[in-house]
């Protein structure tokens, strides 16, 4: 996991005609993590989705060195699998080491779920079965749309304990949220900061 | 080549467990049990037609399964975390095409053996109607994927993949159905051209339609 990196410069994201945010500059290195923030719509979940490569920036550039894994809105697992074997898909893609799936399911107590159907759990165990899913995946580099939504107390510590545990192995997170974190002290990215001039784009 | 058998191997297992497997088997033989009831018990004449009424079931038969072959996964993330793990889509559509013509293909050419019985068709005319969908559905596979791939996304797309199916189809059509009174097996290698076009350019086209469709 040693060498991983992520440099943003000078990105800036257009999406549906409208330009999100400008001028973000991010150079992360190994055990770095940071949260990025503002209100709703200012363009959180675009600039993971930059960082993961899945959207090409509007200008500015991307540089990532190693995997990256990505939990967002959507749970990607198979819902008529039971949870392990669903998570199982994914490690057998990523070449995981044999018992990784147990050790995150572990990590987000959830060795109790193994054998339910992934469509059977709720909003919580759900949130945590995909933070698993990136546990399990080995990337050094963790991107997480608002991982804290829809866990209690007790999960959020185990979150916390999950990224400080990645961290201290040499892995970089980036979070995406708007509430407080267990996330030990990121460098904050404040997205309200990089809108665009309006007057420009009215143009 | 490990990973197209893993990505095979689980939209193969998707599509069993979602029972998605009999849909086009059913249709097909509720399609040849309706048929007769519909032009009458005349044996020549369903011996006659029976062959190309069941293309054109197969065709449609085809069409049953589209709206479930993407967008289920484009929704639920599945595609974009494949391309987070650097597989490209091209890979993901070529392995969904081989799952899918499993899925498809052997189980309405078995459909087709009671289906021929209810037609009352001969022996010459299931050989050459079981040849004729062996080199045509994976063709009509890949056009089913292949619509799925550029309306995954689209509302109703359900009705909008029928429209944009069945025009290409017709040449599927022609030459399968074609294969039947035909003695020279011409039909048959031009059924066989277009297939191979169909399945060599799906993978292509299909990947570049869940690409531009990411946003």
């Amino acid at each position: 996991m040693n060498g991983a990196g992520l440099h943003l410069s000078d990105v800036a994201c257009l999406r549906g005609g409208r330009m999100l945010f400008r001028g973000v500059n991010l150079t992360m290195n190994a055990g770095a993590s940071a949260l990025l923030t503002g209100p709703n719509g200012v363009g959180k979940s675009s600039l993971l989705r930059l960082c993961a490569g899945l959207l090409p920036a509007f200008s500015g550039t991307i540089e990532r060195t190693g995997a990256v894994a990505l939990a967002d809105e959507r749970l990607a697992l198979d819902s008529e699998l039971p949870l392990a074997r669903a998570l199982d898909f994914w490690a057998r893609l990523d070449d995981s080491a044999d018992g990784a799936v147990a050790a995150a399911l572990d990590a987000m107590a959830l060795t109790p779920l193994t054998d339910v159907p992934v469509r059977m759990l709720s909003t919580g165990q759900r949130k945590r079965a995909m933070l698993a899913r990136v546990i399990a995946s080995g990337a050094p580099i963790w991107l997480l749309d608002e991982p804290g939504n829809g866990l209690d107390t007790a999960s959020l510590v185990l979150l916390g304990a999950a990224v400080s545990a990645h961290l201290a192995g040499g892995g970089i997170v980036v979070t995406a949220s708007h509430q407080p974190l267990p996330l030990g002290t990121p460098v904050i990215l404040s997205l309200s900061d990089h809108l665009p001039d309006p007057a420009e784009w009215d143009a | 080549m490990r990973m197209l058998w893993l990505l095979a191997s689980r939209d193969l297992g998707a599509a069993w467990r979602s029972s998605g497997l009999w849909l086009p088997v059913a249709f097909l033989l509720l399609v040849a049990s309706l048929y007769p009831f519909a032009v009458g018990p005349d044996l020549s004449l369903l011996r006659r037609t029976g062959g190309g009424m069941l293309w054109i079931a197969a065709l449609l038969a085809s069409l049953l399964p589209v709206d479930r072959l993407i967008a289920p996964d484009r929704d639920a993330g599945v595609l974009d975390q494949m391309a987070l793990r650097g597989i490209s889509d091209e890979m993901v559509v070529l392995a969904r095409l081989i799952a899918h013509w499993l899925g498809f293909g052997p189980p309405l050419m078995i459909a087709t053996l009671p289906a021929a019985a209810l037609l009352k068709l001969d022996g010459d005319t299931i050989w050459m109607l079981e040849a004729g969908l062996l080199v045509g559905t994976p063709a009509l596979a890949a056009l089913g994927l292949l619509v799925a791939t550029l309306t995954a996304g689209l509302r109703s797309s359900g009705a909008l993949a029928g429209l944009l199916a069945l025009p290409l189809a017709v040449p599927l059509l022609i030459f399968g159905a074609g294969t039947l009174g035909d003695g020279s097996g011409a039909a048959l290698k031009f059924l066989a051209a277009a297939s191979l076009l169909l399945v060599a350019i799906t993978p292509f086209a299909g990947g570049a339609a869940i690409r531009a469709g990411r946003e």
